[in-house]
């Protein structure tokens, strides 16, 4: 009852306190001029990237969408805390917008830090309909800088959406030029022996996996803020300030890679949420996170953004620089990564024995200098028929014991152990993981969940068919949740890829094994072969959207609508409604 | 903290005229396209070339397929032709109409039927077929066929894909069929009937979309399948240089 006695109280002085903000943007079809190609797209105000949206915490804002499209179209606030009819998935917030109407979003900022929007109709997202949110905090923040940078990265595909999602459904490998060949096959046998390369390749052949199978997309070119690495986005800065670089990765598909060769980032928020400050030499941003760093340039130099793509095809670059027009050598790719039997490990019917035999010859043709100095034959000594009844959490301990082989050891517990695509440095230095992630201010107490859920990441890389707990959304049934219920979701990855998962409308907790340190967040990076736990206050009555935030996943299926019983007021009358209709039909 | 913030944001709700009774009502169900079964299509000409064999007979030749549908049903549209490009006639002529659902993790089955109308008599037959990635990365398509004349016979292809890069590949396929009976008046033996052999060699020129090749073509019939050509005039061996595209959209 004191809440409710509050709010009434508050509401006598709201009119005084309210601050309005109102804003306009229309959708329109644009013109993409990436350098390397020109293409009609979709933006917002007549651009694509669409504008900064600047909010400040505390305020209520009423913007008003003009659909200019001759196709429905939506607004999504990624990472806003609002009423659930205001976040803009059609068939779970609202019915969309039509073309040619005006829809009228309005709702309160409650938090601050970097966010984006984008469409949430169709492939309209990744043809160009996303822009920046930056929400100025109401009080002040833990860190200081003098300057400040939108930093947002694309994957911009010379084809439409549409085009390519049936592309994959007809070749799933149709945009995967990375794939091994015959001259890799050779120079892995003078590295590795040529009976340690025809099993290693055999072992891939007769799980139909692709090593390679890295970035379904490919042919992309890496933009920031709208320009692609020869048109070269510029931010000025004077030698000695600091600078805070809000980096949103609004790519379709693509995890990039970030560095800034000459200079060390503080990362100070990750998801638009304040962190304990980590310096690092670089991070991974998968697909819709955002990170905040700053950096501090006390020479009168110009510095490259460089963002290379989690599979090396492809990059985004900008510069930093005192003066337009000057520029830093751009860095060269790294190989293409390569998974190992590591990233399978999560992908259940695997006869173990028979992995085991294979893991290694996987990890005999890593390139990884940490594996160099394996002992082979106390690792071939090992009792693989044991194998079988050990389930795999010990499994992977084992291997991780084996091959770090007394170096330091630098694997991030977020990849499965001896994973392809466990992160390094390019200059050796520090690489940001999801375990350097503790909240500055926790924003839930820690308490027990409630109750747990299992999240098996699921699909078909040869059918392009991609799930959750092996059932495309398609035929799900929503996942229901009771208002103030904690939530620890258990996310499995079966897959050989890895899926950014999107609760909308409810903060994720990520478990980095911090307790009540542990990072808020709305999008968590699942990686292949690994088990994460995330754990969600349920705090928002409504229906919600929670999908891999990969666009031609969650189009094929890797999507759920979850539905939050109960709450203040009549919301319950109204779910109650739907649970009797059966839910969703 | 944080429960000052929370409090904030109820009366900021409560205040701002967000009712949650307005916004239980909106509670909406999802028809969109996302919960409907994604429908999609594709062509795809894996042959479509000019052959020149070693007793110089030139033939046109195409072996297609087109899909409709969802991950759980499509329809397609196999077509394959060999025309002779002197005598201006089709040396065979096959068009198969089959319905397609997933039954493993690599595997389709499929059923329908096939029309051929090469030169000589037409016959239709009843389809039935699995299609898939093999182990090793074999694409295979196996099929077992009933004319409407009574004759089973069967028929396996097999592909396989050999990267020299990422845009030059070497493409090897055979097909085999066998009769279980023999259908004399479109000169099928019981046993081996004939293969095909061939070897390919593409560049990806415009995405997969467009892949100009050259290779070769080894065509075989055996016993007396090979007996009745031989009586008939015609060839039991042939050898082919191709020169053609694989075309995709």
């Amino acid at each position: 009852m004191k809440p409710r006695f509050l709010t009434g109280l508050l509401s006598l002085l709201m009119p005084a306190m309210v601050l309005a903000g109102e804003y306009d943007l229309t959708v329109d079809r644009v013109k993409i001029d990436t350098g390397d190609f020109v293409k009609e797209g979709i933006g917002y105000n007549g651009a694509s990237p669409g504008p900064v949206m600047r909010f400040k915490e505390g305020e209520t804002v009423k913007i008003n969408v003009t659909n200019n499209l001759d196709e429905m179209t939506s607004i999504h606030w990624h990472g806003l805390i609002l009423p659930f009819n205001q976040d803009g998935v059609p068939g779970i917030s609202f019915p969309g917008i039509k073309p040619g109407e005006t829809f009228t979003y309005e709702f309160p900022i409650q938090q601050a830090g970097t966010y984006w929007f984008h469409s949430h109709s169709g492939f309209q997202e990744p043809d160009g309909a996303y822009g920046a949110i930056v929400i100025e905090p109401e009080g002040r923040e833990p860190f200081r800088y003098d300057r400040e940078f939108v930093v947002q990265l694309t994957d911009k595909h010379p084809h439409s959406g549409d085009r390519i999602m049936r592309n994959l459904k007809m070749m799933p490998d149709y945009y995967n030029r990375e794939q091994q060949t015959v001259g890799e096959f050779f120079s892995d046998a003078s590295k590795n022996g040529l009976m340690n390369t025809v099993r290693d390749r055999m072992a891939w052949g007769d799980m139909r996996m692709m090593k390679a199978d890295v970035e379904d997309l490919q042919g992309f070119t890496g933009l920031i803020n709208g320009k692609g690495p020869d048109q070269n986005w510029t931010g000025l800065f004077e030698p000695g300030e600091r600078i805070r670089l809000r980096f949103i990765n609004s790519s379709a598909m693509t995890y990039f890679d970030i560095r800034i060769p000459g200079l060390d980032m503080t990362v100070v928020q990750a998801d638009g949420n304040n962190v304990q400050p980590v310096n690092v030499d670089e991070f991974r941003i998968g697909v819709a996170e955002t990170y905040d760093v700053i950096v501090h340039p006390k020479d009168e130099q110009a510095y490259t953004i460089f963002a290379e793509s989690m599979g090396r095809s492809g990059y985004a670059r900008a510069t930093l620089a005192p003066e337009e027009g000057m520029e830093a050598a751009v860095p060269q790719l790294r190989d293409p990564a390569r998974l190992t039997m590591a990233d399978m490990s999560g992908m259940p019917g695997m006869d173990h024995g028979s992995m085991a035999g294979m893991d290694h010859g996987g990890m005999d043709m890593g390139s990884s200098e940490d594996m160099s100095g394996m002992d082979h034959s106390s690792m071939e000594g090992m009792d693989h028929s044991n194998m079988d009844s050990m389930d795999h959490s010990n499994m992977e301990g084992m291997d991780h014991g084996s091959m770090t082989m007394g170096k330091e050891d630098k694997s991030d517990p977020f990849y499965a152990k001896g994973s392809g695509l466990m992160p390094k440095a390019a200059n050796g230095g520090k690489f940001l993981s999801y375990a350097d992630l503790k909240a500055q201010d926790p924003l839930y107490e820690d308490r027990e969940p409630t109750r747990e859920i299992e999240l098996r990441l699921t699909g078909n890389m040869e059918r392009y068919t991609w799930s959750i707990n092996g059932v495309k959304y398609e035929d799900a049934d929503p996942i229901r949740l009771k208002y103030g219920e904690r939530v620890r979701f258990k996310f499995v990855n079966e897959t050989m890829m890895t899926h950014p998962m999107h609760l909308h409308g409810m903060w994720s907790i990520l478990d980095v094994g911090a307790g009540q340190w542990n990072p808020i967040k709305h999008t968590v990076s699942v990686n292949p072969g690994t088990t994460v736990y995330m754990e969600t206050e349920v705090d928002a009555p409504g229906q919600w959207a929670f999908h891999c935030h990969l666009s031609y996943h969650a189009a094929a299926g890797m999507f759920r609508k979850v539905i939050v019983e109960g709450g203040p007021d009549s919301t319950q009358a109204k779910t109650d409604a739907i649970a009797e209709d059966g839910g969703e039909v | 903290m944080s429960c000052i913030r929370s409090l904030v944001a109820v009366s900021l709700i409560a205040s701002v005229g967000f009712s949650t009774a307005v916004t239980a009502q909106e509670m909406i169900s999802d028809t969109t396209a996302r919960k409907q079964p994604l429908t999609t299509w594709g062509v795809q000409f894996e042959e479509f070339e000019y052959r020149y064999s070693d007793d110089d007979e030139e033939l046109g030749v195409w072996n297609a397929d087109a899909f409709y549908g969802t991950d759980d049903f499509k329809v397609r549209l196999l077509t394959t032709g060999e025309y002779e490009i002197e005598e201006q006639a089709y040396e065979t002529l096959e068009n198969q109409l089959v319905g397609q659902i997933p039954i493993s993790k690599f595997f389709d089955a499929k059923a329908g039927v096939r029309f051929d109308t090469p030169e000589g008599p037409d016959r239709t037959y009843a389809v039935l077929g699995v299609a898939g990635l093999a182990p090793q990365w074999f694409e295979v398509d196996a099929n077992l066929y009933v004319s409407d004349e009574g004759e089973t016979s069967a028929e396996l292809d097999a592909e396989y894909e050999l990267l020299l890069t990422n845009y030059w590949i070497l493409a090897a396929t055979l097909d085999a069929t066998v009769a279980f009976s023999e259908d004399r008046e479109i000169g099928v033996g019981k046993g081996l009937v004939s293969t095909e052999a061939g070897l390919r060699l593409r560049y990806d020129l415009v995405d997969r979309a467009f892949s100009p090749y050259v290779g070769v073509v080894h065509e075989q019939k055996y016993g007396d399948t090979a007996d009745f050509a031989e009586t008939g005039g015609g060839s039991t061996e042939d050898w082919f240089a191709v020169i053609g595209a694989r075309i995709a959209f």
